[in-house]
C-alpha cells in the first residue's frame, strides 16, 4: 500500500502531532506502522501498568517526551490506600539502560522517589522539562538533584504535589551556569525558600515566562523578583502581604505596570485584601486567574477584582464568590470557556455558598463556556435544563452537590431530567461527573444521549443494575468508568466482558459486585488485570459471595503487575 | 426493540417524554435489585446506604429492622466501617457532621492547604475574611451584665445604635433613676442615651486604647474593635471635645 517512500512519509507524519491521530496511522499498514514508530517523539500512556518500559522503549526508540499516569483517578480523594503502585523508577531504570534520549517527562499520580529523580537527572544530558501533577514520595533532595544535574533545564512545574520539605537549599542547586530556565512552578512546597537564590536565578534567566511562588516568598522578594522578570507570562504570587504605606508596595504598583505580558494570575495563598488594587492594571489581558488557594479574600473584593477581568477565559476560584458573584463573573467575562469553583471549606460541616441561581446567570452570561467543575450546595432540575439550553457546548461537566444525594429541593424529585438535558443538548461532552438524588433514568439517557463520552464518575447513584448496563451500551466512546457507593452487581459487571478491553479502565468500590463475581470475570477475560483492594485483609479469598470493597480493572498487554502490596489481589 | 424517545425542549413535554419512557420499559425491564427488595426500592436501599454509612458510627438512627435482610447487613456492616472516617462517639456533645470518606471530592492536597491556610490566618493579627462574624463584647456602665453584638451584621454607626439601644434598653430605664419617671415616658429620649449626653459608646481597638465611636470609617471601625463600652458620659471627659461639649449642654 506504500506508493511513497519513507523518507516522504516521514516529514507528512511530523505533521501529525495528536496521540489519537499517530495511533491510527500506526494501523494502517506494517509499513506505516514502521515508519510511524520511528518517527515518534511524544508518547502518552494513560495507565502505567497497561504496558512496560521494554515495551515503549522496543517500539518507539526515538522517544523524547513521555506522559505517564500511575494511580487512578478515586486516589486524589483518599479511596486508594497509599502504597497501591504507581512508581516510577522502574521506568527511569529501564530508559537509563537504553540509548532513549529523554528530554520531558510529565507524571500525574505517580510515586516518585528520590532516587528516581536523581537517575532521572543523571541519566539524560538533554532533559529539559518535568512536570508533576498530584504525585508523591520525594523530598526536596529530589528537587535539588534535578537543579544541580539538568543543564539544560527549561521546565520545572510542580502541581499540587505532596513534598517532604527538607528545607534544604534545593533553589542554590542551580548552577551559575543554568539561564535556560522558561517555567518554574513550586507553590505547593510547604518550606521555606532560599530568597537570595531565588533573586539571582530569576535574574539570570531572561527567558523565564512562568513562575509560581510557594508562601514562603513573602511581598518584598516578590516585588523584586518582578522588576526582574517584566517578561513574565504567568504569574503565581507566594504571600501577598505588603504594608500599605511601604516603599515596597509602591515599587511593586510600577513594577506591575511594566508586566505587559501576564496573562495568568494565580497564587495569593496568603493575602492583604486591601491590597488587591495594585493588580489592576493587569487584570484587562489576564486570560487565566486562578484565586481557588486564596480564602484570604472577601467575596467583595474577589467580585471587584474580577470586573477589570473582561478577557477571562479560564477561571477558577473558592464558592465564597456567592450567587451574587457569579453573575457578575457573567456579566464581565464574555470569553469564559472554563469555570471551577471550589468549595472553600472542604473538611467542614460543608455549606457552599452557591447555589443552581449562581450557575443559572453564568450560563444565561457566558455562552462560550464548555468545561465546568462546580461545587454547590443544591441543583434543580430547571437549572439544569436552562444551563443546558444556554451552554450546549460543554466538553466536561461536573457538578459535586455537597449532599450527594439531594434531590430537586423544589421539586423533591432526583436530577435525572437535569442530566439528562445536558447530555442531550451537549453532543460534544466528553467528561461527565454526577451527584445529587439520581435513579436509573439518568442512565438511559446517558447511554441514548452521551455518544461522546469518555469518562463518566458516579457516586451514590442509581436504583439497579439497569442503570449501569444502560451506560456501557450506550457509551461506545467511554475509556474511563469510576463508581462509588452505587447499586450495580455482579449481573452488570459480567454482561458483556469485551466492553472493558475498549477502555483503559473500571473502578467500583463500595457497589455490590462480588469476589466471586470479579473472578469470573477475571477468568473470562485474560487480557484485564482485575484487582481487589482489600485494605482490612477481612476478605477471605474463599468467599465467594462477598461483596468486594474496591475493585479496578484495566487492559494491559503486558499481564498482572508484579509491584503489588499484600493487599492488593490480582485475580 | 425500539422506543420513540424524545426529550422536548419545553418544561411540559419533558415530562411527557420522561414518562414515556417509563411506560414503555417497564414491561421488558429485567429488575435485578438488591436481595429482599425489588428495584423500585432501589431508591430507598440507595439513601439507606448513605445515611446508614454516615450515621452508623455516630449511633444516630436506629436501624429499621424489618427491612433488612441478614446478607444484607453482614455486606453493609463490612463497607461501613471502610466508608466512615473515625470520629468521637461522645454522646453528650451534639455529634459533629459525619464524613463519608473521600467526599466532596476535593484533592487531599487542596484540603489540606486551605485547612492551613484557615489556622495560619486564624493566628495572624490580619483582618479574618469579610464573610466570618465578629462579635465584640459589649459593657455599659451600671449594667449587671455584659452583652455581644456582631458588628458584621450591622452596616454604619446608625444601625450598631440601634442594635446597642435595643439590647441596653431594659437597662437605661433602670439607670434613669435620679431623672425620675420623665425620661421614661419619653421615647425619644430613650433613643438619644447613646447618641445624647447620659452615655458615650466607646471602644477598645487593636492597640489597647479607648477611642469614641464614630471618628474613622464604618470598616475601619469594623476591623479595629476589640470591645465596646458605653461609658457614662462624666467619665468620658477625657476621651474627647464631643463627649465635654454635650456635659457642659447638660448641666
Amino acid at each position: 500500500m506504500n506508493y511513497f517512500p519513507d523518507e516522504v512519509l516521514e516529514p507528512v507524519f511530523d505533521f501529525i502531532t495528536s496521540h489519537k491521530d499517530r495511533n491510527s496511522v500506526s494501523l494502517v499498514c506494517k509499513s506505516w506502522f514502521k515508519i510511524e514508530r520511528y518517527s515518534r517523539q511524544r508518547v502518552f500512556i494513560g495507565n502505567c501498568y497497561s504496558t512496560c518500559p521494554e515495551r515503549l522503549i522496543a517500539r518507539f526508540p526515538g522517544l523524547k517526551s513521555l506522559t505517564l499516569k500511575g494511580k487512578p483517578h478515586f486516589a486524589d480523594f483518599n479511596l486508594v490506600p497509599h502504597d497501591w503502585g504507581g512508581f516510577l523508577y522502574p521506568w527511569i531504570e529501564a530508559l537509563a539502560k537504553s540509548r532513549i534520549g529523554l528530554e520531558e517527562l510529565r507524571l500525574k499520580r505517580m510515586v516518585v522517589s528520590d532516587e528516581s529523580l536523581e537517575l532521572l537527572s543523571k541519566s539524560f544530558v538533554n532533559f529539559k522539562s518535568l512536570v508533576l501533577v498530584s504525585c508523591e514520595g520525594f523530598t526536596t533532595d529530589g528537587l535539588a538533584a534535578i537543579a544541580a544535574n539538568c543543564r539544560f533545564l527549561r521546565e520545572l512545574d510542580l502541581q499540587e504535589n505532596e513534598v517532604d520539605d527538607h528545607r534544604g537549599h534545593w533553589l542554590s542547586c542551580f548552577p551559575e551556569s543554568c539561564t535556560s530556565l522558561v517555567s518554574l512552578n513550586f507553590a505547593c512546597l510547604k518550606g521555606e525558600i532560599n530568597l537570595g537564590a531565588l533573586e539571582r536565578l530569576v535574574a539570570r534567566s531572561p527567558n523565564l515566562k512562568s513562575l509560581r511562588l510557594n508562601r514562603a516568598v513573602p511581598f518584598d522578594t516578590l516585588e523584586k523578583l518582578l522588576m526582574q522578570a517584566p517578561q513574565l507570562l504567568d504569574l503565581g504570587t507566594g504571600s501577598y502581604v505588603p504594608d500599605p504605606s511601604s516603599e515596597a508596595y509602591n515599587r511593586l504598583k510600577s513594577a506591575i505596570q511594566r508586566c505587559k505580558s501576564i496573562r495568568s494570575l494565580s497564587g495569593f495563598l496568603e493575602v492583604n485584601p486591601r491590597c488587591m488594587s495594585a493588580i489592576y492594571p493587569i487584570c484587562a489581558n489576564l486570560t487565566f486567574l486562578n484565586l481557588s488557594y486564596a480564602p484570604g479574600l472577601s467575596g467583595n473584593e474577589l467580585t471587584k477584582l474580577i470586573q477589570h477581568c473582561r478577557k477571562l477565559q479560564r477561571l477558577w476560584i473558592l464558592d465564597y464568590i456567592g450567587d451574587k458573584g457569579l453573575g457578575v463573573v457573567a456579566s464581565t467575562c464574555k470569553e469564559l470557556q472554563e469555570l471551577r469553583v471550589f468549595p472553600t471549606d472542604p473538611l467542614g460541616a460543608g455549606n457552599a455558598a452557591v447555589t443552581e441561581e449562581g450557575l443559572v446567570l453564568i450560563s444565561a452570561g457566558c455562552p462560550k463556556l464548555n468545561s465546568l467543575l462546580y461545587f454547590c450546595q443544591q441543583m434543580t432540575n430547571a437549572a439544569l435544563i436552562t444551563v443546558a439550553k444556554n451552554c450546549p457546548n460543554f466538553i466536561c461537566f461536573r457538578l459535586c452537590i455537597l449532599d450527594p444525594i439531594k434531590p430537586d429541593p423544589v421539586t423533591n424529585r432526583p436530577l435525572d431530567e437535569g442530566f439528562g438535558a445536558i447530555v442531550e443538548s451537549c453532543e460534544g461532552l466528553k467528561r461527565l461527573s454526577l451527584s445529587g438524588l439520581l435513579s436509573d433514568q439518568v442512565f438511559l439517557y446517558i447511554g441514548m444521549y452521551a455518544k461522546q463520552l469518555e469518562m463518566l464518575s458516579i457516586a451514590f447513584a442509581g436504583d439497579s443494575d439497569e442503570g449501569m448496563l444502560y451506560v456501557l451500551n450506550g457509551c461506545k466512546k467511554l475509556r474511563k468508568l469510576e463508581i462509588r457507593d452505587s447499586p450495580f452487581g455482579n449481573a452488570a459487571l459480567l454482561e458483556d466482558v469485551g466492553k472493558y478491553e475498549t477502555m483503559r479502565s473500571l473502578w467500583m468500590s463500595s457497589c455490590e459486585v462480588t469476589l466471586g463475581g470479579c473472578k469470573t470475570l477475571a477468568e473470562k477475560m485474560p487480557s484485564l488485570s482485575v484487582e481487589i483492594i482489600n485494605e482490612s485483609q477481612q476478605m477471605e479469598f474463599s468467599l465467594d459471595d462477598r461483596t468486594v470493597d474496591k475493585m479496578y480493572l484495566y487492559r494491559t498487554l503486558v499481564g498482572h503487575r508484579k509491584d503489588a502490596p499484600e493487599f492488593v489481589w490480582i485475580l | 426493540m425500539e422506543v420513540g424517545l424524545k426529550m422536548g425542549k419545553g418544561g411540559g413535554d419533558h415530562v411527557c417524554g420522561c414518562e414515556k419512557v417509563k411506560m414503555g420499559f417497564e414491561e421488558t425491564e429485567l429488575r435485578l435489585g438488591l436481595p429482599g427488595g425489588g428495584g423500585g426500592e432501589g431508591e430507598a436501599i440507595r439513601k439507606r446506604f448513605f445515611s446508614e454509612t454516615v450515621d452508623l458510627k455516630l449511633n444516630l438512627s436506629s436501624k429499621e429492622s424489618s427491612g433488612i435482610n441478614p446478607n444484607e447487613e453482614k455486606v453493609k456492616g463490612l463497607r461501613q466501617e471502610k466508608s466512615l472516617l473515625p470520629c468521637a462517639n461522645d454522646p453528650a456533645k451534639p455529634p459533629a457532621k459525619a464524613q463519608v470518606v473521600g467526599w466532596p471530592p476535593v484533592r487531599s492536597f487542596r484540603k489540606n492547604m486551605l485547612a492551613t491556610q484557615k489556622s495560619g490566618s486564624e493566628e495572624s493579627t490580619e483582618k479574618a475574611s469579610g464573610n466570618s462574624a465578629a462579635l465584640v463584647k459589649v459593657s455599659m456602665d451600671g449594667a449587671p451584665y455584659l452583652r455581644k453584638v456582631d458588628l458584621r451584621m450591622c452596616n454604619s454607626y446608625q444601625e450598631l445604635s440601634d442594635a446597642l439601644a435595643k439590647m441596653f434598653s431594659s437597662f437605661t430605664i433602670g439607670n434613669c433613676g435620679s431623672q425620675g419617671m420623665r425620661d421614661f415616658m419619653n421615647e425619644s429620649k430613650l433613643m438619644d442615651l447613646l447618641n445624647g449626653s447620659d452615655y458615650v459608646p466607646t471602644y477598645e481597638d487593636r492597640d489597647g486604647d479607648w477611642m469614641l465611636v464614630g471618628d474613622v470609617p464604618w470598616e475601619m471601625f469594623v476591623e479595629s474593635c476589640k470591645r465596646l463600652r458605653i461609658m457614662k458620659g462624666t467619665e468620658a471627659i477625657g476621651l474627647a471635645p464631643r463627649a465635654m461639649e454635650k456635659c457642659k449642654n447638660r448641666s
